[in-house]
């Protein structure tokens, strides 16, 4: 029998902010324990919270990206709870007030249909810190740095219904984050990391019940896990058991989620709204104060490569995913005038560059205008395309701009006639057999010659002048 | 009578005046309090903390910068206590908690970093319910403290301590708060002047929070003068509480003289009924009638919800300092139980240890106010409630300019008299509640003494930022009789 998978995200955005949601601490990564913590991050008695202005706009961003509605009035609530690296013994959180509702994303699936994932909400919240438990001798130290760290919480609908969907959702909104600027989508470091919603059903039935995997910070891991939660519920249901709702941990070194804590253990969080700060208003100035500032989206900037520059559904997916990884196609397509070749170029050597080095492309070794002039060096016949990678290897190693590689190197195309005519008649000379059987019918050795002539020419040889001149003395 | 034997009897002003001239050093004042509270403090337990080397530390480099010209401003010299619930810098700061009795602050308060700012001298932190929780201040973790006017009563509370140190006249002004009637009601038990400004008017910041929604910080003391120049220095917008309101402070003592004539007075009846104590209501009623020769004009107006305030305060602030109080999970600061032998039992002993009966008693009610299935029963209904109130007050505000009425049902009560019976407690706030869940203002100031020879105040409610006015009615009011300078005979 069939069954369907139901699943919906939850996905916590650190906002960049320069300091905490309500406080003015720095929020930098990886700073010593609790040296990015003051008073009011210690939950000391008598400190009040401040709200950041920055991380309400940020949120507003993403609410304009995702044609969500913006609340012209929020409330910011106390989710209560005991836990030693929380230190109020409450989260400042959103609870029936949210800053941003009903938007929607579209994504592409695997057969190129696009289907729309709802967002149910957006709310701002704090970070709690970190239990710290290697080192302490069986006890647990506190880290509260992180405590107070501004997030994005971005609560799907259950609109994807397999694994993939939900990766495919997950790293849309991941490039989204990062192009809107409020988010830098570091999932190692945990800024942008996920609690997957999970149930089976058969189709067209209600949903089943379902298990939230906690803490999710890879793409890979997400949709193992799902995989995985999903067999685990159908084997169970299978064999006549039942899914029970509670909150699980997947675990990536054994390949399975394991329960964490069970419904009844579920705290009662005790909402009400926090009294130490005033409800958010959003006036419709502010809003529009905030598009302004909107850079272009990634769909709009496909579609605009696409008519733009004629690059095909693939390469302008590609080139979009990533703010800076399309401004950088964009600036050499335009400055050598030939977007496929640009495209070829971002998507191929300079992505695998980048990726083999584990690099982001504001910190590629040869920037966009260096690619241009070894572009131009392929448009102009100086050098082939073959012959481009290896001067891109060089340049990337920090040998210099393109002309200086290719100078350096002697790998200048040969495109003087005579020259490549002295190669192909010492050829010609040295292999009478085969240009007895070429010239009785065996076209296929034309290759063998072409092979022969690059090789003596060690690659250098135009390979269009190569063709002509052989053709011609192999018929004459 | 000796310069020192006189100092305690003399106005913020008269002390200002004085050190300035330089009849007297700040040192001089100093020492005269300090004396004052070593020689009465025992018997009134109105202190937790004096503060003897800082406060003689810091008269000396005031006296210094007020020879060098850099001070002058109303507060320069001028001694002062603060309830123990602001934080002061480098001072334990207890809440009358055992829960906070090891506990130094790192930081000053808003009011307590601007006071010292002015130049004022801290004698020390007075006691108090513990964390502003009870009417009698037999709550603290401290001792129960005594009222001046009979030491078999209690002063009134949570300010309770404040309001005695004023009364024996053991420091010239305090702090105090006010949730429900913190500040108003001590000040009536105890025959002295205090003041609620409105919500948000004074910052929050470095008050330990009891009921976020509804705690203020307002000055005690012995008249509506020194009241107006401590407020001048406490109020205003700070950055650090987003509840504080963004709004020019007048100058208090600036309107303190204004006529009164013509000024419209509003008396609730619903504060002149059942539940108030006759010998209370009579002492009230003839300071109305003094209004009224003065050429203010009396109305009946009506507060028709204020009977649900008190039912609507316990579960609101319970709610409130069920999680306010949170933060007291001996994991950074405070009492933490030996040896715990888990997570949870570090938890569950170090907050039994900590907290007194009455906070655990809110903090039950609150927690289960807020729970799930309980909420809109409770917490949102009251809340909605509020709201009524509110608007029962600005129905009335649209008739009269201000609302007087008796700050509390009785006159002080016999220590011991109320402790178990908790709602007789909660009942002694009924007429100052309402006033706090509106957020208006409140005064209370003294008109007397009842039959049974303890003081009687006047509740005073303005209209939001009526600060100004109602200072100068109680000023005023100061002017035509000497209520406010009395004095119990043992402390005089």
């Amino acid at each position: 029998m069939e069954w369907e998978t139901v699943i919906g995200l939850e996905i916590h955005a650190q906002l960049s902010t320069n300091s905490k949601i309500f406080s003015g601490s720095s929020i930098a990564y990886g700073a010593q324990p609790n040296t990015q913590a003051n008073l009011v991050d210690l939950g000391m008695p008598g400190v009040l919270p401040v709200l950041n202005k920055k991380a309400v706009e940020m949120a507003i961003r993403l609410g304009l990206a995702i044609d969500a509605e913006i609340a012209p009035k929020s409330v910011f609530a106390r989710k209560n709870y005991f836990y030693p690296d929380l230190p109020k013994g409450y989260q400042i959180s959103q609870y029936e007030l949210p800053v941003v509702a009903n938007g929607h994303m579209d994504i592409e699936l695997e057969d190129g249909t696009v289907k729309r994932i709802g967002i149910t909400r957006a709310h701002l919240e704090e970070d709690a810190g970190k239990s710290l438990h290697e080192d302490f001798h069986g006890k647990t130290g506190i880290d509260l740095n992180r405590a107070g760290t501004p997030l994005l919480e971005i609560v799907s609908e259950p609109d994807m219904r397999s694994a993939k969907e939900a990766v495919a959702y997950m790293k849309k909104l991941h490039a989204l984050v990062r192009y809107l600027g409020v988010c830098d989508g570091n999932m190692q470091e945990g800024s942008f990391r996920c609690d997957a919603n999970v149930s089976v059903r058969r189709p067209g039935a209600e949903f089943g019940t379902r298990a939230e995997i906690k803490n999710l910070n890879s793409f890979r891991f997400i949709e193992r896990a799902i995989n995985h939660e999903v067999e685990r519920q159908i084997d169970l249901i299978e064999s006549g058991g039942k899914v029970v709702q509670e909150t699980r941990l997947f675990d990536p070194d054994r390949d399975e989620t394991r329960s964490m804590r069970g419904k009844e253990d579920a705290n009662d969080y005790r909402y009400f709204p926090d009294p130490d700060l005033l409800p958010v208003e959003i006036r419709a100035e502010d809003i529009e104060a905030v598009r302004a500032t909107l850079p272009e989206l990634p769909a709009a900037k496909k579609q605009r490569f696409m008519d733009e520059f004629g690059l095909n559904n693939y390469d302008a997916d590609l080139l979009t995913q990533n703010r800076e990884v399309a401004d950088y196609f964009e600036a050499v397509a335009k400055a050598c005038g030939d977007a496929k070749l640009a495209a070829n170029w971002v998507n191929g050597e300079v992505s695998k560059m980048l990726a083999d080095n584990e690099l982001e492309i504001s910190a590629s070794p040869v920037g966009s205008e260096a690619l241009v002039e070894l572009l131009k060096r392929i448009q102009d016949n100086t050098v082939s395309n073959k012959i481009a990678r290896d001067v891109f290897a060089a340049m990337w190693n920090g040998e210099g701009s393109a002309d200086e590689v290719i100078d350096k190197k002697g790998l200048k195309q040969i495109t003087d006639t005579s020259a490549i005519e002295a190669v192909i008649d010492e050829i010609i000379a040295n292999n009478p057999k085969q240009v007895e059987e070429y010239r009785s019918g065996k076209d296929k050795l034309f290759g063998f010659f072409v092979g022969q002539a690059m090789k003596a020419s060690k690659g250098k040889a135009n390979p269009n002048t190569l063709n002509d001149i052989l053709k011609k003395k192999l018929e004459g | 009578m000796s310069k020192a034997d006189s100092i305690h009897t003399l106005s913020l002003k008269g002390i200002h005046d004085g050190v300035h001239s330089g009849a007297f050093s700040v040192m001089e004042v100093t020492d005269a309090y300090l004396d004052r509270i070593e020689r009465f403090n025992p018997e009134l337990n109105a202190y937790i903390t004096v503060t003897r080397d800082s406060a003689k530390a810091q008269a000396l480099e005031i006296d210094n910068r007020i020879r060098k010209g850099e001070l002058s401003g109303p507060m320069a010299g001028v001694p002062y206590a603060l309830k123990d619930l602001f934080c002061s810098e480098g001072v334990r700061t207890t809440c009358a908690s055992n829960m906070l009795s090891n506990f130094i602050s790192p930081y000053d308060a808003h009011v307590a970093a601007k006071l010292k700012a002015a130049g004022g001298v801290l004698l020390g932190k007075n006691n108090m319910d513990e964390f502003a929780m009870g009417s009698s201040n037999e709550t603290s973790a401290f001792g129960v403290v005594r009222n001046p006017w009979d030491t078999n009563k209690v002063p009134g509370g949570s300010s309770g301590g404040g309001a005695a140190t004023i009364a024996a006249r053991l420091a010239p002004m305090t702090l105090g708060t006010d949730t429900g009637g913190s500040i108003r009601q001590p000040a009536s038990f105890c025959n002295i002047t205090g003041i609620k400004p409105t919500y948000g008017r004074v910052s929050r910041y470095g008050m330990i929070a009891f009921a976020s929604s509804l705690d203020q910080c307002g000055p005690m003391a012995p008249s509506a003068e020194d009241c107006a120049i401590t407020l001048n220095v406490i109020a205003g917008l700070d950055v650090r509480d987003s509840t504080s309101v963004d709004r020019t402070v007048p100058d208090y003592t600036a309107t303190l003289n204004d006529s009164i004539e013509g000024l419209k007075i509003g008396l609730p009846k619903e504060f002149f009924a059942d539940g108030l104590d006759a010998q209370v209501g009579v002492v009230i009623e003839r300071a109305i009638k003094e209004f009224e020769a003065k050429g203010a004009i009396i109305k009946e107006v009506s507060l028709p919800n204020s009977h649900l305030a008190v039912p609507v305060y316990y579960v609101v602030a319970p709610a409130e300092c069920s999680s306010n109080l949170s933060r007291f999970d001996g994991v950074r600061f405070g009492h933490r139980c030996e040896d715990p032998k888990d997570l949870r039992d570090l938890y569950e002993r170090s907050r039994w240890e900590g907290f007194g009966d009455e906070v655990k008693r809110r903090i039950m009610i609150g927690t289960y106010a807020l729970s799930a299935g309980y909420y809109d029963a409770y917490y949102l209904k009251a809340q909605q409630v509020r709201r009524l109130i509110k608007q029962d007050f600005e129905s009335a505000f649209a008739d009269v300019d201000v609302i007087m009425g008796p700050s509390c049902p009785t006159t002080a009560f016999g220590l011991g008299e109320k402790k178990d019976d908790p709602i007789a407690m909660y009942l002694e706030d009924l007429y100052t509640i309402p006033v706090s869940l509106a957020g208006l203002p409140g005064m209370t100031f003294p008109v007397g003494f009842a039959a049974d020879g303890l003081p009687v105040g006047i509740q005073l409610v303005g209209n939001y930022f009526e600060e100004a006015r109602m200072l100068n009615i109680a000023h005023q009011y100061q002017q035509w009789t000497e209520w406010h300078t009395q004095v119990p005979t043992k402390f005089a």
